[in-house]
């Protein structure tokens, strides 16, 4: 058969590179389903400087190495695709692409991280990229001189409003509580640049402009106030959520929607397995990522190899 | 230079050849970033699906690819990549940052088919 697998890993992020990895190595027929770009968030990172072993490196060339990696072993990696049905709690697991092809496996391996969060606010869409960005790094230089606001309160959004300022002429940063999430370093670091102010406890209702954006509703949190302001651009990043929707009501969650896992990254369910960012942790990084993956691996491939014994058992008796 | 697997276009030239010799064509404009990896990727996947379609990359900062930066279209861009769609030569539709595989294929489907 074909479509039928050792084990399909759903995502190519670090996580699920790492699982393809160790499994084909293994001999395990392994298929990786991916919805996105391969890679996950660590394309959307220009520089990695904390990857053991390696001092320097974008995203994007070491999710390029992983994927090589993974299919010089064997690996096949399938991207681009949508997952439109899929059954997890029969022992043979389905999983169906595009409403067209059906693929099957003794386990699967969930491994779809996360992604960046929306404000929700009226216009966003329209504007996104006529003023609205979510990569300083990409979109910086098209605010060369301009005035820009920074929405968020945590590590990255302060980080790159400070890096922003290289561009800019002014920058404010726009959060909705009144004190940052973000680690002192970061905030100091903003505080002590003379380009930024701050407008706290406020969020951002509404994107107004014709052809790009020109200016912005911010509603004060605590007395309810709105107020217009003239902008030249937007950069959001008001954190990350888990993409688990595809598994709510069939694998047990927790209230931030992200997947429980025993230490051997099983979940509630005979044969399947997650890694990576969609599970309950605290510190998600590439490094924690590939350990899970790791584990993940391991385990599903030992889950595997007992199927396998049984079957060829039952069948010798 | 991109490290894609889509052709590059390089100059002013091969912009105005590919476009004036093709029905229809997809151009990306960008650099190796988060936001227009996405998009690559996307083209790339969709070569072999869209045979009546032609695709290619330009890199955002050679000065050449003001044919792309400098479009009427392109106005009110302010976030990478820049794509746009050409037929017979003409620009029908041109979109600023990342877009999905859902926004890229619509667009196809309406302005060229398959
Ligand atoms: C801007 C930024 C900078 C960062 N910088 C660093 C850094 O310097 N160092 C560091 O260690 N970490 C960094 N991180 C964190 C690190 O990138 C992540 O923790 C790690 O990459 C997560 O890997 P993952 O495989 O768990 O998930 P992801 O990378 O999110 O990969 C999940 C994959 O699953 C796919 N997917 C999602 N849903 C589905 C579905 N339904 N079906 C099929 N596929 C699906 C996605 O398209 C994606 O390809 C950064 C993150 C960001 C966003």
């Amino acid at each position: 058969m074909d479509n039928h697998f050792d084990v399909i890993v759903i995502g190519a992020g670090a996580a699920g590179l790492t699982a393809g990895i160790y499994l084909s190595r293994a001999k395990v027929n392994t298929l990786i389903l991916n919805e996105g770009v391969v890679g996950g968030q660590m394309v959307l990172t220009h520089e990695i400087a904390n990857y053991p072993g390696v001092e320097n490196i974008s995203g994007y060339e070491l999710s390029r190495i992983m994927k090589t990696q993974a299919q010089k072993f064997g690996c096949t990696i399938k991207s681009n695709i949508k997952i439109t049905s899929l059954d997890l709690t029969d022992d043979l697991k389905k999983i169906t692409v595009n409403n067209k092809t059906t693929y099957t496996a003794h386990a699967v391996i969930i491994a779809t991280g996360g992604r960046s969060r929306m404000l929700g606010a009226i216009g966003e869409d329209v504007f996104k990229g006529k003023g609205i960005s979510y990569c300083a790094t990409c979109d910086g230089d098209f605010f060369q001189d301009k005035e820009i606001i920074v929405v968020g309160g945590g590590n990255s959004a302060l980080e790159e409003a400070v890096s922003l300022t290289k561009y800019a002429s002014k920058l404010t940063i726009v959060h909705q509580f009144d004190h940052f999430q973000a680690l002192e370093h970061y905030v100091d670091e903003a505080k002590k640049n003379e380009k930024i102010s701050f407008i706290m406890e406020s969020k951002i209702i509404e994107f107004i402009g014709d052809e790009k954006l020109e200016s912005v509703k911010i509603q004060n949190q605590a007395t309810q106030e709105i107020t217009e302001m003239k902008i030249d651009g937007v950069f959001i990043f008001i954190g990350y959520i888990p993409n688990t929707e595809l598994f709510e009501g069939i694998i047990e969650l927790n209230q931030w929607k992200e997947i429980i896992v025993d230490k051997d990254m099983k979940t509630n369910l005979s044969g399947v397995f997650a890694a990576g960012d969609s599970n309950q942790k605290k510190y998600r990084q590439v490094t924690t990522a590939v350990a899970d993956g790791t584990i993940a691996a391991l385990s599903a491939s030992e889950y595997v190899f007992n199927k396998k014994e049984l079957s060829e058992q039952a069948l010798a008796n | 230079m991109l490290r894609t697997n889509l052709p590059h276009i390089e100059s002013q030239s091969e912009h105005s050849d590919l476009i004036n010799n093709n029905e229809n064509v997809m151009v990306c404009c960008g650099r190796m970033g988060p936001m227009c990896i996405p998009v690559y990727e996307i083209m790339e996947d969709l070569q072999s699906e869209y045979k009546n379609v032609k695709f290619a990359d330009m890199d955002f900062d050679i000065p050449d690819a003001k044919v792309i930066r400098s479009l009427p279209e392109c106005r009110t861009f302010q976030g990478l990549p820049f794509t746009i769609y050409y037929k017979n030569g003409k620009v029908v539709k041109a979109t600023s940052s990342i877009q999905s595989l859902e926004d890229v294929t619509a667009i196809l489907n309406e302005h060229f088919g398959k």
